[in-house]
């Protein structure tokens, strides 16, 4: 459980090791066990919350998502997976899904790497770069409401100056094109999010020792060489953890698309998560709406395992595998 | 606590956060007694100038006259709103007195037992009121809620352009309306301003032919036999189609919200577009979010909505709504007693004076004092029939798919032929 040697970046980053908790794990079963009181008397209170706000709602929402229900009351008619079918059969839901990949796809090719070049400009000796970083950073210290009425007013069709620019481009009223909107929305969700991609970066990119960018140099790489074949495997880490959080965060995307188009025009910037809302609080039906929430719990949680599994194995195979061994 | 609702307060803990359960807390056992000590939870949506401070007045003047009476007042914006009391009632705790439109949300609210039967409480003075106000919250017979506010949705139109363009007269029939849209393109205006993002505005212009082509019994037939593809509701959509591909909307109305500094009220009250299809709120509406804040003033006019040549409904049945206030379950002994206070004949006439609620009493018809509403209340006076926006009247799914459906065909990606079908698959699926 060493700090990598080559890094100096602690790779545990899923799950802490609690090894160090059981100290008496080889002098007898008494204190063995006396040991696990105390782990389980510190554990309690946060185990008792997260079950009540995170697991027992899971739990609701899978039971209701097994019923037609409106909301009131008690849900009494049971409709097995219909829910699911159905969601799945839907247009909307279809659509919603599409959007998700595209938005994914083009925070993958846009979006991180437009912030990794910024944080590699920014790693550079620059003039006045500690305030470079911090307004790139600035953004995503908005709220996402704050965000999204910001730029109903710069892209308001009639008075907005955003709208003026674009309009010098050939394209006016973006948020009020089906065609435009979903790429107007991941303008903003870019706008929002490159600075925290950035500072990531930014922060990995100071860990590496400098030795080893010098040594490459010394041997005569290019400075694309270095970044190649140096800065980037070495940067895999926090790559790895900013597309786990870019993919996580596309898949609950809700506030922004709500105060920003509330889905709209006609469901082309809608998510999942617009959609649930959509028929849990506006057409009153609970039980679908909880299905939908399940489908996107599903999938946090598949790609989350997948993802931590086979893309990040390396960066938490301390974690995982010696857990418990000394 | 019974069991039954321990387990609802529960699911309201786990799935809707712990709120319900301190709403719960309060809510029980204060019924009974009306000289007891009690509170009052009232929500209502009246959250700016005019009527905010009006209402606080009136909860003033209740506590002062009785001193055991406590009235907490949450007032809440329209969309919060609904938000909040979904949850509020999804956990069975719904607020002693708050807004409803009456229609089908509120019976599902009453399906659930949320709601209070008030008939036998307000049968003594419930005579005062319109009886088409009252015709929404009255459900099989008994009174779920009251209301203190009605009137109907119309064409406001700005009359600078309609002069401009030579319009002398406003259009009495759809052909006509279409010529004038005609007319107001040729000489440079936006003929109609339209909130595409909210899509309710949208509903209007279909419910509205679909009563003037089928009349007010098509609509109900559909309703009862859960029933939108006959060829009425296709030619409803088929005229609608015929305004939307003359494109007369101001420019990005797909995006524009109805409130929004660059939404369709504003647009109105900035002079921006020649008219719009909208309710009694419209010139309260248009001139706070206009930039003077003065909206367009006495250029402002107001026209029903026209006829269709040949079409089974007349012309003078009105669609609209209004405001009104349902009584949750738990509600305390004087919670009635207190929305009949509210809805006597000074305390209506103070409202209507702010020229933000047109009356349902009737005696207080003549506490209306802007020209506009007096048009609104007597075209609604006259009126033959009438019926409630459709996305209240039907059951929520159902209103907020004709709202979707009318959006697509807005935008020109569904016929009017798809959008009945898609409709009539969710009313079906109720």
């Amino acid at each position: 459980m060493s700090p990598s040697p080559v890094t100096g970046l602690r790779r545990d980053v899923a799950v802490p090791d609690l090894a160090p908790a059981v100290p008496a794990a080889h002098s007898g079963r008494r204190d063995r066990s006396r040991g696990l009181v105390t782990i389980a008397l510190f554990l309690a209170p946060a185990l008792v919350l997260f079950l009540l706000l995170v697991i027992t709602p899971i739990l609701v929402a899978a039971y209701a998502s097994m019923y037609k229900w409106n909301g009131f009351g008690l849900p009494e008619d049971y409709v097995g997976l219909d829910n699911f079918t159905r969601a799945f059969s839907d247009p909307v839901f279809q659509g919603d899904l599409w959007r998700a990949g595209i938005l994914i796809v083009l925070s993958l090719v846009i979006q991180l790497p437009a912030s990794l070049g910024l944080a590699m400009l920014l790693n550079q000796p620059l003039r006045g770069r500690s305030v470079y970083r911090l307004l790139f950073f600035a953004p995503y210290v908005l709220s996402e409401v704050t965000t999204a009425v910001l730029f109903t007013l710069v892209f308001s069709p009639n008075r907005g100056l955003g709208d003026a620019l674009s309009g010098l481009l050939g394209v006016e009223a973006v948020f009020a094109d089906p065609d435009t909107v979903l790429f107007a929305l991941f303008l903003v969700i870019s706008w929002k999010y490159f600075g925290f991609h950035m500072i990531l970066y930014l922060a990995g990119r100071q860990n590496i020792p400098r030795e080893l960018t010098e040594a490459a140099t010394t041997d005569g790489a290019s400075s694309w060489q270095v970044f190649r074949h140096v800065t980037l495997p070495l940067l895999g880490p926090t790559i790895r953890i900013s597309v786990f959080l870019s993919v996580i965060g596309t898949i609950q995307l809700f506030d922004m698309v709500w105060v920003l188009t509330g889905g709209g025009p006609i469901h082309a910037s809608e998510t999942m998560a617009v959609t649930m809302f959509q028929h849990g609080f506006r057409r009153f039906e609970v039980g679908y709406a909880s299905a939908i929430s399940i489908i996107m719990f599903l999938l946090s949680l598949v790609f989350a395992l997948f993802y931590q599994r086979v893309v990040m194995r390396r960066d938490t195979e301390g974690a995982i595998t010696t857990r418990g061994v000394q | 606590m019974t069991a039954h609702i321990s387990r609802r307060s529960l699911l309201g803990l786990a799935g809707m956060g712990t709120g319900a359960l301190l709403l719960g807390a309060c809510g029980g056992g204060e019924s009974g007694d009306p000289d007891g000590p009690q509170t009052i939870n009232w929500w209502h949506i009246q959250n700016t100038e005019p009527m905010l401070p009006v209402w606080a007045e009136m909860a003033k003047e209740y506590e002062t006259a009785h001193n055991n009476v406590k009235v907490e007042i949450q007032p809440l914006e329209n969309e919060a709103f609904k938000a909040k009391l979904t949850t509020a009632t999804q956990a069975g705790s719904p607020p002693d007195l708050f807004q409803s439109w009456g229609g089908g949300v509120l019976q599902q609210q009453v399906d659930a037992g949320l709601v209070k039967d008030i008939t036998k409480d307000v049968e003594p003075w419930v005579g005062e009121l319109l009886p088409a106000a009252l015709q929404p919250y009255t459900l099989d017979g008994k009174i779920y809620g009251i209301p203190f506010d009605i009137g109907m949705i119309g064409f406001w139109y700005n009359k600078d352009h309609f002069d401009k363009a030579g319009i002398t007269s406003p259009p009495a029939t759809w052909a006509a309306l279409l010529d004038a849209v005609g007319k107001l393109k040729a000489a440079g205006t936006v003929p109609v301003a339209l909130a595409g993002k909210d899509k309710w505005p949208g509903h209007y212009y279909w419910a509205y032919l679909a009563m003037r082509i089928g009349g007010l019994e098509a609509l109900k037939q559909a309703a009862e036999q859960k029933n939108f593809d006959t060829p009425d509701f296709v030619a409803a959509g088929e005229r609608f189609k015929e305004l939307i591909d003359l494109k007369p909307f101001q420019r990005g109305f797909l995006g524009a919200e109805y409130g929004s500094p660059d939404g369709q009220a504003a647009t109105m009250g900035n002079g921006g577009a020649a008219m719009e299809l909208m309710g009694q709120w419209a010139p309260a509406v248009q001139a706070s979010s206009s930039t003077s804040k003065k909206g367009i003033g006495d250029r402002l006019g107001f026209f029903t909505f026209p006829a269709v040549d040949g079409g089974k409904g007349v012309g003078t049945d009105a669609f609209g709504g209004g405001n009104g206030f349902a009584v949750g379950r738990n509600a305390p002994a004087s919670t009635v007693d207190f929305l009949r206070m509210l809805l006597e004949v000074g305390n209506q006439r103070r409202s209507a004076a702010t020229g933000a609620v047109l009356p349902t009493n009737k005696a207080a018809a003549d506490g209306i004092k802007d020209p506009n509403n007096q048009v609104v209340a007597a075209s609604l006076a006259s009126a033959t029939g009438f019926q409630l926006y459709l996305d209240q009247a039907y059951p929520p799914a159902v209103g907020q798919q004709i709202n979707d459906s009318v959006a697509e065909l807005v935008a020109g990606t569904k016929r009017p032929d798809q959008i009945v079908k898609d409709i009539t698959t969710v009313a079906k699926s109720q």
